[in-house]
């Protein structure tokens, strides 16, 4: 998984609450068995226009914010499908970055496995940077992680709190299996003590 | 020391390790597999070198490309059919049970863990796809993942999480007639809204949650994620152990006594406090319908449709215009007035054989609109064979409703069922997002048995009065 230290990029505004999962990469593009080449899914029929050319108000589909890394958006993003296909489009669109006053579980989690920082900020935060974004061609932010804050073009600094392991992982861009599987004399002591508790649910396990 | 919540029981055997900041090694007991979310996973462990820790712990089946037509003729779809191919391929290279397509045990995933006795009380189940809160309905720990983490579970038997918070959402009293659990999930999350529930683990208890079947009580669990929590749980009781009881994969004699024993631990302690509650009354839970394009967008079907106009925060209201839109609704129509086109019945959600019985049993003498096509997709091979044994499938095409093979269908057609644009559907199943049952499609989710009442009206009614 790629690191992620600091990223300084154009913003991508996407005004909207709630968007789900079905909407960031629809159901044809989940027939893939590759993780790759998910670019042309992202956000699909919103980009475009009822008789299928391009939607010149959507926001991808602009000229400004071509080449944005950082996406900046609404309340619970990510909501719905668990599809890991949403942050591997975003990713495969160019998106490290995603900027929201909350995202959904799983997708905020899924964000993490693919090398992309998913930041909390305050609603007020979020409404005066769309504002911005919207008022200001070339409009860019700088994401620090290790300071776990943001900084707007004014020099205003936004800090965000997040998980010290997930921090750390994301940071160094750690395998997070090959982690686990340093605590592999723990899960196999786990297994022994629960197969003596639970038997019926470690049939596959000697004693 | 406080007691304890069904969730910490769960969560405090299951923990592997745990740092001082609260980071979990929590054990996965099962893990669900489809041909959706798992290629890549496979290929990590293969690129890796690495092999599954316990295949046996893992069951996979086929069922969201899957056709709902005859399978003997293939699968049309190209893309699709590899996608199944490199599930099967997968399963034989790992040693995991497959459950093929041809196979009648074959269904939806969320269908058939409960169906074979897969999916057991006090267990850790994940599936990469966010339905799993399904198996809740157990009183098992369950929830969706993404596909990173269906690798992590294949390789380690373990995810590492946070501890989420407890939520309790109580629903005490008697349903009116005909109302289901679909109608309070879809009230619940009226209520709290699609992220209501971010971050917690919802336990549903009260009298009206002990009065549910299972189906009943999985059709609830289902709908968990959709009101923004991963898990949601009731905690198993002598309906469980009923139903658990002489599964294929459950646990046999001495072993099932033993396991019932711990069972009937699984309940949370008197003096046990959640990190939230909510409380209802079943008697003020209307037949829900769907109007936008979020399943929090719901409604009594004797409301009538928002109006956006009336509405002072400004993001509620852009949302409902652009909802209103999408769905081609006016504010202010009466829910009851709104016109379909076709009938879903099936899905994770509502495609057990209770779902069946009861819809059969409101079709029965009856016939579907001029107006509308209507399908109904069991919800697993084995359930299909049940209805069938029962004649269900004959009251259905009596009734003039398509009767199809098990698969997720038109819950997001994947397949070839798929709504055109425009098309408006009755749909028992759980998400009503833009787009999802085919481009331009509009969705408004309900119960089997509202969903019978439309097709056969051609437009949404109250069932508490449709004779």
């Amino acid at each position: 998984m790629q690191a992620f230290t600091t990223l300084t990029g154009l913003i991508a505004p996407l005004d909207r609450v709630n968007v789900d999962t079905d909407q960031i990469i629809p159901k044809q593009y989940l027939k893939t068995i590759k993780r790759t080449g998910l670019r042309e899914g992202l956000f699909f029929d919103w980009k475009k226009q009822k008789d299928g050319s391009p939607d010149p108000q959507f926001f991808l589909n602009q000229a400004r914010f071509q080449g944005a890394t950082i996406l900046l958006t609404r309340d619970n993003f990510g909501c719905g499908s668990s599809r890991e296909h949403a942050p591997w489009a975003l990713l495969d669109q160019g998106f490290r970055c995603v900027i929201a006053p909350s995202f959904a579980d799983i997708f905020y989690n899924n964000c993490f496995q693919n090398g992309i920082l998913p930041v909390v900020l305050t609603a007020d935060e979020v409404l005066a940077m769309m504002h911005d974004v919207l008022a200001t061609p070339g409009y860019q932010l700088t994401v620090d992680l290790g300071k776990q804050t943001v900084t707007t073009p004014s020099g205003k600094i936004c800090t965000f709190t997040i998980d010290p392991f997930r921090k750390d992982c994301l940071y160094r861009g750690l395998d997070s299996i090959g982690l686990t599987l340093q605590h592999e004399s723990a899960i196999s002591a786990y297994e022994k003590k629960r197969k003596a508790e639970a038997p019926w649910l470690f049939a596959d396990i000697p004693s | 020391m406080a007691g304890k919540t069904l969730f910490d029981k769960i969560w405090d055997t299951h923990l592997v390790r745990e740092e001082p900041d609260g980071t979990t090694l929590l054990y996965i007991d099962r893990q669900l597999v489809h041909e959706v979310t798992s290629p890549q996973a496979f290929e990590g462990l293969k690129l890796a070198g690495r092999r599954p820790r316990r295949p046996a712990a893992t069951l996979a089946v086929p069922d969201h490309n899957v056709p709902t037509t005859d399978r003997r003729l293939g699968i049309a779809d190209a893309i699709s059919a590899k996608q199944i191919q490199t599930l099967e391929d997968n399963c034989r290279d790992f040693s995991i049970t497959l459950f093929g397509m041809n196979d009648i045990r074959q269904g939806v995933v969320h269908v058939i863990g409960p169906e074979q006795g897969f999916t057991l009380p006090g267990t850790t189940i994940v599936c990469g796809d966010s339905h799993t809160s399904t198996h809740g309905a157990f009183g098992a720990l369950a929830f969706g993942i993404g596909t990173s983490e269906v690798e992590h579970v294949l390789a380690t038997q373990c995810l590492v999480q946070k501890r989420p918070k407890t939520m309790e959402i109580r629903v005490d009293g008697v349903l009116s007639d005909r109302c289901s659990a679909k109608d309070i999930i879809l009230a619940i999350i009226g209520k709290i809204g699609t992220a209501g529930g971010t971050g917690y683990v919802i336990e549903y208890t009260g009298s009206a949650i002990r009065a549910l079947s299972m189906e009943g009580r999985m059709t609830l669990c289902n709908m968990s994620i959709e009101g923004g929590a991963r898990a949601g749980m009731v905690a198993p009781d002598e309906k469980t152990t009923a139903y658990i009881k002489g599964r294929p994969l459950a646990p046999k004699g001495a072993l099932f006594e033993q396991a019932v024993r711990a069972w009937e631990q699984l309940k949370t302690d008197p003096d046990a406090t959640y990190d939230a509650t909510l409380v209802l009354r079943a008697e003020d839970i209307a037949p829900q319908v769907s109007w936008g394009t979020s399943p929090g967008m719901v409604l009594g079907v004797d409301q009538r449709v928002p109006d956006p106009a009336r509405m002072t925060d400004d993001n509620t209201r852009k949302a409902t215009e652009r909802a209103l839109e999408y769905m081609g609704l006016a504010a202010n129509m009466p829910i009851a007035d709104i016109k379909i086109d076709k009938v879903f019945i099936g899905s994770c959600t509502n495609s057990r054989i209770e779902d069946l019985r009861l819809a059969a049993s409101l079709a029965k003498g009856k016939h579907v609109a001029k107006t509308v096509h209507a399908m109904v997709v069991p919800g697993s091979g084995l359930v299909k064979q049940q209805a069938e044994q029962e004649g269900l499938d004959k009251i259905f095409r009596e009734a003039g409703f398509e009767w199809r093979e098990a698969g997720c269908s038109m819950c997001l057609a994947m397949n070839a069922d798929v709504l055109k644009p425009g098309e408006r559907c009755a749909s028992t199943s759980n998400r009503n997002f833009e787009g999802r049952q085919g481009a331009g499609g509009r969705t408004h989710l309900v119960s089997p048995a509202m969903a019978v009442a439309a097709a056969v009206e051609g437009h949404f009614i109250d069932i508490r009065h449709w004779s």
